[in-house]
């Protein structure tokens, strides 16, 4: 038993659950990271590859400008709302059952929103003028607002994820378990004093309000890229909400999968109970009535114009080359998760995670769905539809960037305690606040009466 | 301050693609190899576009010839994050090829799909690189063009005239496709010019432009067939 082994041994119990991590690896995360390592470095030769010839090493034509890349920034993005977004709602509504799961989804918004980020860029055919984007800004471009939210997006985040994990920072590095300069540094000095812990919690909580408006910018401005143009089924008003919706969804399921992973990988199956699962099915089966309705709504809207432009990428779509993905997305997206999630038996974690796993290819699906068949079908009909094979370098870079934020998470994961260790404590103490809470909801007679038997059984 | 315009005679226009090929020797349109043709990665500023109309065997085939639409209101122009597209004093939708990033978003902008994206180097088979037109710089890989109505011949004709201190005249400054058109069908001058041609024909009952409801307001009209 190594010193760090004994150190821990003598913890709490808590601590000893949440902190292993850090101090032990198994072979098989060894493996795991080897083998995602590997597939990264493929996707970096696929991507000098691209840099060295040009574009012209991908699938795409004319007009069929945008693929696996565009796909991948919407799906990357849309994914990074499950952290910050789902974390800070529930905070700000006083949700009990959040405690164990802000952190691991706070993680997961800031590494994937890193990679979704950079996909614009591998997307560029010039991505060594990137800067002129700020040196030569054009305002009037939803490519501009993009940057410029996507980058406020990120700052906040980090910031979001790092402020609640001083307190866990400094757990650390008064146990000395692990690098302890570093987490001295990380900790800023943080002792757990009143003073202290009542200074961070306010400044959390000026911070999850003000994050929900920056994460609804976000997706709002990716729809608008695609809204903004004159393109069939993309010119259409319900890409911002239907767009921050999407992303919330596929937020949850990514969430979801993750939870299941490292309760089942760190044998955390006391701080991510049945209870958790069940309530994040009930998001899921929310997002997924909204989803319903929203692909309803826009396909009733487009059908209806029957506008000769619009109708030929809206039969593509239902029943023309792309019916597949079509169909198959909306299996996925509302059929399998909805028929899993409505019932209380396989509301359970094995439910979740098959349904989650359904609605993150089905929401994969739906990105490609909107990018690919609109791009394909020029609104001129003097043009021939075009067609479009991603090619081995798109197919590289997209594993390695899927390889890339896995492995990252796997790192982070080692380094930072995925369950919060000072908000599951403090949730000992909300146990009485949510008692005064609920008693300050009831009549005067009702509370008064309520107030006595909490004595009685407190003071025996 | 002149507004240049096209006009484009459907009933003279007989298919066959002299402008394409004009346009591409003076635009030093690079040659795409035939397997990535068939990708559908080939470059023509202006393409002429076949269409079909009618039932075997009463169809109908109209040649329409398609530079870029030069619109009042780009919608290219308008989504470019870097200014790379943007319409010029003379009306004329410019691309600036050392600013633009190769986003490719004003392509997917544009609803006559007329900008081409360079996905290779360009590329010269033999001696034609010889050839080349010094007038028109020649395209990295990695960005957007598109026809821009000969831009480099108005610069010339409008220092020619300012030599020669008289006002700019319509056969001083043709496109390379005009100037070529066998039969006459593509007419170009200045649409508020009463002594041009494109005056009268782009005012006319036979003018229409391609996709007019989307309000582009493109620069290019089309007269119709009468027969």
């Amino acid at each position: 038993m190594s010193d760090r082994e004994t150190i821990l041994a003598g913890l709490p119990q808590d601590e000893q659950d949440l902190l292993r991590p850090l101090v032990q690896t198994t072979g098989k995360f060894w493996y795991a990271a080897v083998v995602l390592g590997l597939i990264c470095c493929f996707g970096l030769v696929s991507y000098l590859r691209q840099l060295r010839y040009g574009l012209g090493t991908t699938g795409l034509n004319q007009p069929e400008y945008w693929g696996i890349y565009i796909i991948d920034f919407v799906f990357f993005i849309g994914i990074s709302h499950a952290g910050t977004l789902i974390s800070a709602i529930l905070r700000i509504s006083n949700a009990e059952w959040r405690r164990s799961i802000t952190r691991s989804a706070e993680f997961i918004t800031v590494l994937v929103i890193g990679f979704g980020a950079v996909q614009p860029i591998v997307d560029l055919g010039r991505p060594d003028r990137a800067l002129n984007i700020i040196l030569h800004a054009q305002p009037l471009s939803p490519l501009l607002w993009d940057v410029t939210s996507i980058g406020l997006y990120f700052t906040a985040c980090t910031i979001y994820l790092y402020l609640p994990m001083i307190p866990d920072l400094a757990i650390i590095r008064d146990r000395k378990i692990k690098m302890p300069r570093f987490y001295r540094v990380l900790a800023l000095g943080y002792d757990g004093s009143p003073k202290h812990k009542h200074l961070l919690e306010k400044i959390i909580g000026v911070l999850a309000v003000a994050v929900i408006p920056v994460a609804i910018s976000v997706h709002t401005v990716i729809g608008w890229i695609f809204a903004l143009t004159l393109r069939p089924m993309w010119h259409s008003t319900i890409f911002g909400p239907y767009f921050v919706m999407g992303a919330i969804y596929s937020g949850i399921a990514a969430l979801l999968i993750a939870m299941a992973i490292l309760r089942k990988v760190y044998r955390l199956e006391d701080y991510f109970k049945e209870a958790h699962f069940n309530n994040m099915g009930i998001l899921l089966l929310l997002m997924s009535c909204l989803w319903a309705y929203f692909t309803f709504a826009e396909y009733l809207t487009a059908f209806y114009g029957q506008e000769a432009a619009e109708m030929r990428t809206f039969w593509d779509k239902l029943s023309g080359r792309f019916a597949w993905p079509f169909w198959i997305m909306v299996i996925s997206c509302s059929v399998i998760p909805f028929c899993l999630m409505c019932r209380k038996k396989t509301r359970n974690v094995r439910g979740t995670t098959i349904a989650s796993g359904f609605v993150v290819v089905g929401m994969w699906l739906e990105r490609f769905n909107i990018v690919v068949p609109t791009s394909v079908n020029p609104r001129l009909n003097l043009y021939q539809p075009a067609g479009y094979t991603p090619s081995w370098v798109e197919l590289g870079i997209m594993a390695g960037t899927f390889s890339g934020f896995i492995l990252l998470y796997m790192i982070a994961s080692k380094f930072f305690p995925m369950v919060s260790i000072w908000e599951l404590r403090e949730g000992e103490e909300s146990l009485v606040k949510l008692r005064h809470r609920v008693s300050g909801y009831l009549p005067e007679a009702l509370s008064a009466a309520e107030a006595r038997t909490a004595e009685a059984v407190t003071s025996p | 301050m002149p507004r240049w315009g096209m006009v484009i005679d459907l009933d003279k226009c007989t298919g066959c693609r002299a402008c394409e090929t004009a346009c591409a020797m003076e635009n030093n349109i690079p040659i795409v190899s035939d397997d990535q043709l068939a990708m559908g990665r080939g470059i023509t500023w202006m393409k002429v576009l076949t269409q079909v109309s009618g039932e075997f065997p009463h169809n109908k085939v109209t040649q329409v010839p398609r530079p870029c639409m030069q619109c009042d209101n780009p919608p290219c122009a308008k989504v470019c994050p870097v200014k790379a597209t943007y319409t010029a004093e003379d009306g004329i939708v410019a691309q600036i090829y050392p600013r633009c990033i190769g986003c490719r978003y004003c392509a997917n902008a544009c609803p006559y799909s007329v900008k081409y994206f360079n996905y290779y180097e360009p590329n010269w088979p033999g001696d034609m690189r010889r050839q080349l037109n010094r007038d028109v710089s020649v395209r990295p890989k990695g960005v957007v063009e598109k026809c821009t109505f000969c831009h480099h011949r108005l610069q010339k004709a409008r220092e020619i005239a300012r030599a020669e201190n008289r006002p700019l005249a319509e056969a001083d400054f043709q496109p390379a496709c005009a100037e070529i058109c066998p039969s006459k069908a593509i007419i170009f001058g200045d649409l508020e010019n009463q002594n041009h041609r494109v005056f009268e024909l782009s005012r006319g009952p036979r003018a229409s432009r391609l996709l007019e409801d989307l309000g582009t307001e493109p620069k290019v009209f089309y007269l119709k067939k009468e027969i």
